[in-house]
């Protein structure tokens, strides 16, 4: 049951999107949330629907795939509208019982389920696109710059990728610990809440301790195999810009544009 | 030259009580004298706590001696300028496979020591090809090492080790967490790297089917090598592998059985060819 859940979902098939370099994927999901929070009207929302329509479309990624690992999130999006839709004041339109809804209100509820709702399914587009590892390399070379100001930038990536490669070991290890004491009697389901905090007390012990014991094995593998950081090493997969990603730039600097120019000049309001 | 060699090595540390304090002193590796030469399958045998997995990091300079030395291909492990020399003359692959693959994609994996190395991309990717196809697992070279079995996942291990070119490989009981076709499956792939590609093998093991190939065995007890030789002298000794809590192949040990019980058998029978053929030479002879 723990092994089920995914993380980084990266959904495999063969697509322009999935071929792009991480850096411009990476680039290209900032700008598309920038561009969702500089205008808040009809026009700029349209012209975000539409590039995620096509980007969706180029991305080969069923749509009913990407809905599926939302639904957690759908959750919080409805409570943000609920609080929005009660809570804002101004010009009343319905009254029941205590509650009140605004005008105000519904125009704001009705653009923050658009705004993060873009911006879940922008963002989840990516990882759907990127493997963990291209993800790191993409940072890894992004942040690059951030050496300059002592940040150890090649660290936190080579941290990020063995904490990516152990979740599925530890997972399993979880699993294994709780089968052991649920085999000598450990409850691990029933209880109020604060009964069932205290039954994984006995799980994470050993869970650390294992891992504190991974790690040594780990650092002692790596030094044998000569790791002394990032200083003088090659790379068996350097990332290299190739036409594509350069074609990808120029179309956000252009959606970016197309958002910033129409959302100024034909401004359209919900009310 | 010998490729390995160590010089009344001696590793020492401090037993505590719970409270912090010194109880003593415990020589895990005490006064070894080791010679290794280029080309040879060493096998290291011992049971548990006999320090055999100490000597075999001193081996890779992951630790450092208390007294006398170790030279791996004549340079003095606690020289810090040779390290990173030794490391790459000296590859090792450790018990747990889980703990020593970094990579998340096979290939990957096998990639990383000649990263660190500074290999450049071309050749990085040429090494590992070879690496992989030496050790049978060219095939799985996209897939996650989370989705193998032990013994594949320790053959990845080796591949990852073999990428960085190494005169000798140590290999710190890469068996003992494998079922018995893994482990097969792990010596297979070791014998066939010494005997094809000419590397160094040091195999730390305390099963002594796997010993059985070697060109010489050390036998280990309390930090102090007891007995070496070929695995056929070590293998006559039944009564003193005993006294060291050491079992013996199953072959041997019946061979030995019979002998004592008066069946006229030739000492240190390894394998059960050897074994029909002498059974049935003592049965020619009876006839």
């Amino acid at each position: 049951m723990l092994r089920d859940i995914t993380l980084g979902q990266y959904y495999q098939t063969d697509s322009a999107l999935h071929r792009m370099d991480p850096r411009i994927k990476l680039a290209g999901t900032m700008v598309y949330m920038i561009s969702l929070f500089i205008y808040k009207n009809i026009t700029a929302y349209l012209l975000a629907f539409l590039f995620l329509a096509v980007v969706i479309r180029i991305s080969r990624v069923p749509f009913r795939f990407m809905i599926k690992g939302l639904k957690a999130v759908m959750f919080l999006l409805l409570i943000t509208a609920v609080f929005n839709l009660f809570l804002t004041r101004g010009e009343p339109l319905v009254s029941i019982w205590k509650l009140t809804i605004t005008k105000e209100g519904l125009v704001n509820a009705v653009y923050i389920v658009i705004r993060l709702g873009f911006l879940i399914i922008g963002s989840s587009l990516m990882t759907l696109t990127t493997t963990p590892n291209q993800l790191t390399d993409g940072l890894e070379k992004i942040m690059a710059p951030l050496k300059i100001f002592k940040v150890p930038v090649h660290e936190v990536a080579m941290m990020m990728s063995i904490a990516l490669r152990f979740i599925p070991i530890l997972m399993e290890e979880t699993d294994k610990i709780m089968k052991a004491q649920m085999a000598r009697g450990a409850d691990f389901e029933s209880g109020r809440l604060l009964d069932k905090a205290k039954a994984m007390v006995p799980l994470l012990v050993p869970l650390i301790i294992s891992a504190f014991r991974r790690a040594n094995d780990l650092a002692m593998a790596m030094e044998a195999r000569c790791y002394q950081g990032g200083e003088g090493r090659t790379k068996m997969k350097p990332l290299q810009y190739k036409r594509i990603d350069y074609m990808a730039y120029g179309v956000m600097a252009l959606y970016l544009l197309g958002v910033i120019l129409l959302g100024r000049l034909f401004p359209l309001h919900l009310i | 030259m010998e490729i390995i060699e160590t010089k009344n090595l001696v590793f020492e540390y401090i037993r505590r009580d719970d409270e912090g304090n010194v109880e003593g002193f415990t020589k895990a590796v005490d006064n070894v004298n080791l010679e290794v030469k280029q080309g040879d399958f060493i096998a290291i045998l011992g049971h548990n706590g006999s320090g055999k997995s100490t000597l075999a990091k001193h081996l890779n300079a992951v630790v450092m001696p208390t007294e006398g030395t170790v030279y791996v291909d004549g340079k003095d492990t606690q020289d810090k300028e040779a390290l990173w020399d030794i490391r790459k003359t000296a590859g090792m692959v450790f018990q747990n496979p889980d703990n020593q693959i970094i990579g998340q994609i096979v290939e990957e994996d096998v990639g990383f020591g000649p990263e660190n190395m500074g290999v450049p991309t071309q050749e990085i990717w040429e090494r590992v090809e070879e690496s992989l196809k030496a050790v049978g697992m060219y095939a799985y070279r996209k897939h996650s090492p989370n989705k193998l079995s032990g013994g594949q996942k320790q053959r990845v291990s080796i591949a990852g080790v073999l990428a960085m070119h190494p005169k000798c490989i140590v290999l710190d009981e890469p068996t003992a967490m494998l079922d018995p076709n893994g482990r097969k499956e792990v010596i297979r792939a070791v014998r066939a790297l010494n005997q094809a590609e000419d590397i160094t093998v040091i195999l730390i093991t305390h099963y002594m089917e796997e010993v059985i190939h070697a060109d010489k065995v050390f036998v280990m007890d309390q930090g102090k090598v007891v007995m070496e030789g070929t695995p056929k002298k070590i293998f006559s000794q039944v009564e003193r592998l005993k006294e060291l809590r050491l079992d013996v192949p199953q072959v041997t040990l019946l061979a030995y059985e019979l002998g004592k019980s008066g069946l006229n058998l030739p000492k240190g029978i390894l394998t059960t060819e050897e074994f029909v053929e002498e059974l049935q030479k003592a049965a020619l002879r009876m006839l």
